[in-house]
């Protein structure tokens, strides 16, 4: 074993009302890749803020490189050698990669001006070490999600950085660039760099890191050699119970076509799509970041325009193409984002799930609050959504109990057809679990399910069919018995048998 | 059981009134204490209708105002409407000999226009709401001083069109009564129906509104034509009382407006905001022109003080967002 780069031990900080960590601990070495899991509101971001300088902890010890130190600001942090690189990005778009990467530092030329030149010429070694081959005098908004990380990355490099702490650092990346991301990650450890890789996605954890730190309620619970553990036993550290059946899915032989779509085109984002799902089914829409899933459904449910193609609902041909209509026909789009196109965060738990059903008790001026109760408490009770009452905002719940309000809200619509975008992304295993037996229950009372996800193990136990896409196109089709994750891939990225 | 039910939804109803107001209830108060010390006849009936009179119409723009600032934009049309429409209202039967009746609805119909393009130019283009507003303003104003060639379109001897502003019933004046209504019908509107909770969920958020079914452009149309009718409205109310249009009037009715919404806890972040909120905010205002005069404190200062008032607002608004956004 390498040499230990950082060790937190016995860390506890506590909030007013909360405490957030108990006897948290972390330890990594040189040229180590270690991965931090646990559900949300374990605490990881908590303690990786109290590394990164953020707030201090109220007692507990750190290390770095043996030595013992006190971190009492960012710039600290970054002295001793830790890089954070937050989920949401912090770079400035209308600034230069190499100004980006010197921004607070910037080199000035003979006249005490700021140079360019110099600052792009700095930059390029710094690039080059992750891979990215671009010019440092590029603007950062023209770069992708992926290359942004590239130079976030290049500028620890800059302020000489031993520590890498990545949070979710795939959550908006494409399957390529994730790809990229790793290759990055592994060289970086052969150069001897000590690597902190928060994830909530089990494959990322076996494929890249050499071990697991895992915490639960703010505790640290252990650590686990990746080569030498199960996925079972990994969640069973996190959730402290065992979950069982990880996935539900119970197979029901499908009833009448609900939904048909044929040769949607919309752009370059839908090209040609057709397909059709029935009731009690669940259809899975696979494909990688930028595949036009999302988009396609948007394009049927009139959220965007659509430049040609027929919609049919029970056989029936839809004249009428935007959202109200389509809602009113008892089609719902939950849709992938929580926080931008889903719910209202600063407003309460019953504002959100009564959004799209107000006609049901507001009768010009009279509302009927008795029946408004009764829509909230169903879908509170029959999600289980944890919370002391309807009237909080939803900006408080954790995000699985903000996910269920977003499908408490659309089931509020008492749909026929349900479009289901990501409806785990970011959520703990915990309350995936339970959204997953929810969709199971769902297809057994006959609701005709779309299920798109960009996570391979779900749409594979979750559905019926599977409807693979790419570059807009519908490239394959498996049904549950066929499927297996090298076929799907195969359709994903455009591979032929006979290529 | 139902009957329980309801009555505790009063009381929490009260209940939440005063703990989500209780900072400016309490302004409210130590302004009227320290106004009726040292303000000689403040606390006369016919100075408080006096006050009420002077919150009237800047409570017609208020909520106007504060439906815009909800939406997350802004209505800074106002005043110069107020002055356009009360122009053509006094030119249309002092020049133009149109019945007063007429005269008035189609003052009234030129904010309601103006509104209108407002809302269309602001859903359809996009153009943020502060310029488009903003361009509206210096139209009205313009347009204003070249109907009226500059000075004022005196109103000779209408009763039935002085009586609008200046009447009363029994000892309350009429701008008071309308203010009032307005309010009445504002709170229900944004409470009790859909098209008040849409408002609400654009301005909290528009692409989820979208995805929720709600007609965003549709929303956004209304409000700024509510916005223009109400400020319509203003405009031949103030015409009334000076019996007079006058081009420059409303100078800066926008401001209190805006001071008026977001002291009463109107967000600039959008999606939320009180009518019962919006009310204590036009006291307040009114109370500071009102009692400073009382006090004889030169009224430039009165400017001074709104301008404090607003950043000062605004600021205690932001940091209750900080707090939200850090409980999470």
């Amino acid at each position: 074993m390498q040499k230990e780069l950082l060790r937190m031990e016995h860390i506890v900080k506590t909030f007013p009302g909360v405490r957030a960590l108990n006897n948290a601990a972390i330890t990594v070495h040189a040229g180590e890749v270690m991965g931090f899991m646990g559900e949300n509101g374990a605490g990881k971001s908590t303690l990786m803020n109290v590394l990164g300088g953020v707030f201090p902890a109220d007692s507990g010890e750190i290390y770095i490189e043996g030595k013992k130190v006190e971190i009492h600001s960012i710039y600290e942090s970054q002295q001793m050698g830790v890089a954070f690189i937050h989920q949401e990005l912090a770079l400035e778009p209308y600034l230069t990669i190499a100004e980006n990467i010197f921004l607070g530092r910037e080199m000035k030329n003979s006249f005490g001006m700021v140079s360019k030149d110099k600052m792009a010429e700095a930059a390029r070694p710094f690039l080059e070490r992750v891979g990215l081959n671009i010019d440092p005098n590029e603007y950062v908004g023209k770069l992708s999600l992926g290359q942004q990380q590239m130079v976030e990355i290049a500028k620890s490099f800059s302020l000489n950085a031993k520590i890498l702490i990545l949070d979710e650092p795939t959550s908006s990346l494409s399957e390529r660039e994730v790809e990229v991301l790793f290759q990055t990650v592994r060289d970086l450890r052969s150069q001897g760099m000590g690597i902190i890789f928060i994830t909530h996605k089990m494959a990322e954890v076996f494929q890249l890191c050499d071990a697991v730190t895992i915490m639960r309620d703010g505790e640290f619970m252990g650590v686990r050699q990746s080569d030498n553990c199960t996925e079972s036993e990994l969640i069973s550290l996190m959730v402290g119970r065992d979950l069982g059946n990880y996935y539900t899915r119970t197979y029901n032989t499908p009833g009448k076509v609900m939904l048909e779509a044929k040769h949607i085109n919309a752009g370059k984002r839908a090209i040609d799509c057709s397909f059709q799902v029935r009731s009690g089914e669940i259809l899975g829409f696979y494909g990688l970041v930028g595949a036009g899933r999302s988009e396609l459904m948007k394009a049927i449910m009139g959220l965007d325009p659509m430049d040609s193609g027929e919609i049919y609902l029970e056989g029936e041909k839809v004249t009428s193409r935007n959202p109200r209509y389509m809602q009113s026909k008892g089609v719902a789009l939950v849709p992938e984002s929580r926080k931008t196109e889903g719910l209202l965060l600063n407003n309460t738990i019953s504002f959100n799930i009564t959004l799209p059903v107000l006609n049901r008790f507001i009768n010009f001026f009279r509302v009927n609050a008795n029946k408004e109760d009764e829509i909230v408490d169903h879908g509170i009770e029959s999600l289980r959504i944890k919370t002391p009452s309807s009237r909080v905002n939803c900006s408080t719940l954790s995000g699985g109990n903000q996910q269920k309000v977003l499908l408490a809200k659309w089931l509020a619509t008492d749909p026929k057809i349900l479009i289901l975008d990501e409806p785990t992304r970011g959520i703990d295993v915990g309350a995936k679990a339970e959204i997953y037996t929810i969709i199971n229950n769902l297809a057994k009372a006959g609701l005709a399910i779309i299920l798109i996800s960009s996570e391979m193990p779900e749409v594979m136990n979750m559905s019926d069919r599977i409807i693979v896409m790419k570059e807009g196109r519908i490239t394959g089709e498996l049904s549950h018995e066929e499927n297996d994750q090298e076929k799907i891939l195969k359709f994903a990225m455009g591979v032929s048998d006979d290529e | 059981m139902n009957n329980s039910k309801s009555q505790s939804g009063i009381s929490r109803a009260v209940k939440g009134y005063f703990s989500q107001n209780w900072g400016i209830l309490l302004g409210l108060l130590v302004l009227c204490v320290i106004f009726s010390i040292f303000g000689s006849n403040f606390l006369t009936t016919n100075n408080l209708l006096n006050l009420l009179r002077t919150c009237a119409t800047n409570c017609y723009l208020a909520i106007g105002v504060q439906m815009a600032i909800i939406l997350a934009g802004i209505d800074l049309t106002g005043g110069a409407l107020a002055a356009f429409t009360g122009v053509m209202t006094v030119a249309a039967f002092e020049w133009w000999g149109m019945p007063v009746g007429v005269a008035v609805a189609m003052g009234v119909l030129f904010g309601l226009v103006i509104g209108f393009l407002n809302g269309a130019i602001v859903a359809y283009t996009g153009i943020h709401p502060f310029v488009v507003t903003l361009a509206m303003q210096s139209i009205c104003r313009g347009t204003a001083y070249l109907v009226a060639n500059g000075s004022p379109v005196t109103a000779y001897g209408q009763d039935a069109f002085a009586e609008i502003g200046q009447g009363s019933i029994g000892p309350v004046p009429l701008p008071v009564v309308y203010m009032i209504i307005f309010l009445i019908l504002d709170y229900f509107f944004l409470n009790k129906t859909k098209t008040g909770r849409h408002i609400y969920a654009v301005g909290g958020n528009e692409v989820s509104a979208r995805f929720s079914g709600i007609n965003v452009n549709k929303i956004k149309i209304l409000v700024w034509t509510i916005s223009g009718t109400l400020a319509g409205f203003c405009g031949v109310v103030l015409a009334s009382r000076m019996s007079s249009g006058q081009p420059d009037t409303g100078q800066g009715y926008e401001t209190d407006a805006i001071a008026a919404a977001v002291l009463g806890g109107t967000s600039f972040f959008g999606g939320t905001g009180s009518v019962g909120g919006l009310l204590i905010g036009v006291l307040i205002i009114g109370l500071i022109s009102n009692g400073l005069n009382l006090m004889h404190v030169n009224s430039y200062w009165q400017y001074v003080l709104k301008g404090i008032i607003i950043i000062a607002a605004v600021y205690v608004d932001m940091i209750k967002q900080k707090k939200q956004n850090a409980a999470k």
